[in-house]
């Protein structure tokens, strides 16, 4: 895309992670442009949520490097990186006495003083995000009084309310009945069109991701195991090797988009 | 009310004049016994003071600790302050010829070396995991308490001072002590209430609170300082007060919700008032003799916890 003209937002270089003395990570290297949404798949336990852990600097890494926007996520405090990057973790019973408003007003923790007093640019902020995911109306609903579906585009105001370049999704569809899988996605990819957003999205449904994103990174063991277009990467090869697994592939004859389905 | 009742029952008017009386402006008399104004003003009202201090430290780390742990049943004691404060306590009154002055001294250091020896094991490089905080706190604080009730056994005419302290007995009167807890309560109370929106941003986990910008490892040091440092104020001049750190923050939760910001200072108000009865109580019941506020507490405040319990019918309020 405009990888020659703009350097890229997250750029991840040779980086390793460990857990103990356990290789969680092992040289990952990955550029995600302006724009630009890549998938992030891999059998259970492929190194995903580290990554996320990693680039959000929840984790540390033990090698290599995470620079967003040219910038070294070690040398940024912890409030600079949020306003660098935003995290749209699963949805869980957590905060569950807060008010949808409350919440999404929690993204700008960054940019609030210690006292958390809200400026009215961040209550704009906050508005502004509520109505991009659709939950403005239900402001003054308590978290736990939603649906999992709503709880999860809860998070994604939040993450938005963050105002960050950057945004990374952990597997933001799990948990959802088709309907607000198919809307979240649709939501998501209408954004980075909209605000130039680069997205990393943890995703296991293979066709969703082959639906939505731009490029794929297929991770196994803690390893790159193919990276580029849905097509090069979601091939009966690379599937086998990694989720041992037959599969076939076809063109769907609509959307043109590179799907799969199980071959046995 | 709570400086007129007592083993002497000073008229309420009477009191209210005789404070007033004090204020440069105001010309009051009245025939009322002397020893009304000596009671009044050198016993009851500090006594008071330290009382409403009391119940607003516990009830403020209470709300602190609970948010901090997200666990409902976090009380001020959770990391074995309570235990190394009774422990410095009992120290004190063991060795003789030392002056029950120095028992709030004794309790203070207990308390705190404890909370800096939880803190020290609990950590883990440079985070400190919660889980680890509270087994670290349960571990030291049952191993002094168990040299506590080692040194109780030992000593026979110590036992009743001991219990009196570990149940909440005040070990102090007069406006001297008061004055040397003050800085401790203010400077621990204020902390306390700068803590609701960095609270409130943990309720979410820590691993997200860190997303959301928060500095998680110097907010949780930044809630135990001033949790620790209130506490220690706390049970130091008034002994081990159970139950209003526990429960008061749960009551005001149901009524007013779960944003810290709101929840400390009212937690801290609330705790105050919740004391403050149960002293009037403790003196009263049993005048001449009266009996230590941890038990009143205990026994009024839970019933009344569990009535609330059921008639508020929401159910989240966790």
């Amino acid at each position: 895309m405009n990888q020659s003209n703009n350097p890229p937002v997250i750029q991840i270089k040779s980086l390793s992670a460990k857990y103990g003395e356990v290789t969680a990570l092992k040289d990952i290297n990955l550029n995600v442009y302006k724009g630009e949404i890549v998938g992030l798949i891999g059998p259970n336990g492929a190194g995903k949520t580290t990554l996320i852990k990693v680039l959000s600097g929840v984790k540390d890494c033990s090698e290599g490097e995470v620079l967003i926007n040219q910038k070294s996520i070690n040398s940024l405090s912890p409030s600079q990186r949020a306003m660098a990057l935003a995290v749209v973790p699963q949805a869980r019973q957590l905060g569950g006495a807060f008010s949808v408003e409350q919440a999404v007003l929690l993204g700008r923790t960054a940019y609030l003083g210690f006292l958390g007093k809200p400026a009215s640019e961040d209550l704009l902020k906050a508005a502004w995000a509520m109505e991009q995911a659709g939950v403005d109306d239900l402001a003054d609903r308590k978290l736990a009084e939603i649906s999992g579906g709503e709880q999860q585009r809860v998070l994604l105001a939040r993450a938005l309310a963050q105002d960050t370049p950057a945004l990374l999704l952990d597997e933001p569809t799990n948990h959802l009945d088709l309907r607000y899988q198919v809307n979240l996605l649709k939501l998501i990819k209408e954004l980075v069109k909209k605000e130039g957003l680069s997205v990393l999205m943890a995703m296991h449904d293979l066709n969703q991701v082959s639906g939505i994103a731009d490029r794929v990174l297929l991770l196994a063991d803690g390893k790159e195991k193919a990276l580029g277009s849905p097509k090069e990467v979601l091939t009966p090869e690379n599937i086998r090797n990694t989720y041992q697994t037959e599969i076939e592939t076809y063109t769907h004859p609509k959307t043109n988009k590179h799907m799969i389905f199980p071959a046995e | 009310m709570s400086i007129a009742l007592g083993a002497v029952t000073i008229p309420p008017g009477n009191a209210l004049r005789i404070l007033l009386g004090r204020l440069p402006w105001l010309e009051l008399s009245g025939n009322w016994p002397a020893y009304f104004e000596t009671i009044l003003l050198d016993l009851r009202l500090p006594h008071t003071i330290l009382v409403a201090l009391t119940g607003m430290a516990l009830a403020g780390s209470g709300a602190s600790f609970q948010g901090l742990f997200r666990n409902p049943l976090a009380d001020p004691y959770l990391i074995g302050i309570a235990s190394g404060a009774g422990l410095g306590a009992i120290v004190v009154m063991s060795v003789p010829q030392v002056g029950r002055f120095l028992i709030p001294v004794g309790a203070f250091l207990g308390g705190l070396i404890t909370i800096l020896a939880v803190y020290r094991l609990a950590k883990v490089g440079r985070m400190v995991p919660l889980t680890t905080l509270i087994l670290a706190g349960v571990a030291i604080g049952s191993f002094a308490s168990a040299l506590t009730s080692f040194l109780m056994m030992i000593s026979d005419e110590m036992i009743l001072q001991a219990m009196n302290f570990l149940l909440g007995g005040s070990t102090v009167t007069g406006w001297e002590p008061l004055v040397i807890a003050l800085p401790y309560f203010a400077v621990g109370l204020v902390l306390l209430i700068l803590g609701g929106h960095s609270l409130n941003v943990l309720q979410f986990g820590e691993e997200q609170a860190q997303q959301l910008g928060l500095n998680v490892e110097r907010v949780k040091l930044f809630i135990i300082i001033s949790a620790s440092l209130t506490t220690a104020a706390a049970v130091s001049f008034s002994g081990v007060i159970g139950f209003v750190g526990l429960v008061v923050p749960h009551i005001v939760r149901l009524i007013w919700g779960g944003d810290y910001r709101k929840l400390i200072p009212l937690s801290i108000l609330g705790g105050g008032i919740t004391l403050l009865l149960s002293d009037i109580v403790a003196r009263t019941v049993m005048a001449p003799g009266y009996l230590p506020v941890g038990i009143v507490t205990s026994l009024i405040g839970a019933p009344f916890f569990l009535w609330i319990l059921r008639r508020a019918k929401k159910e989240v309020f966790w």
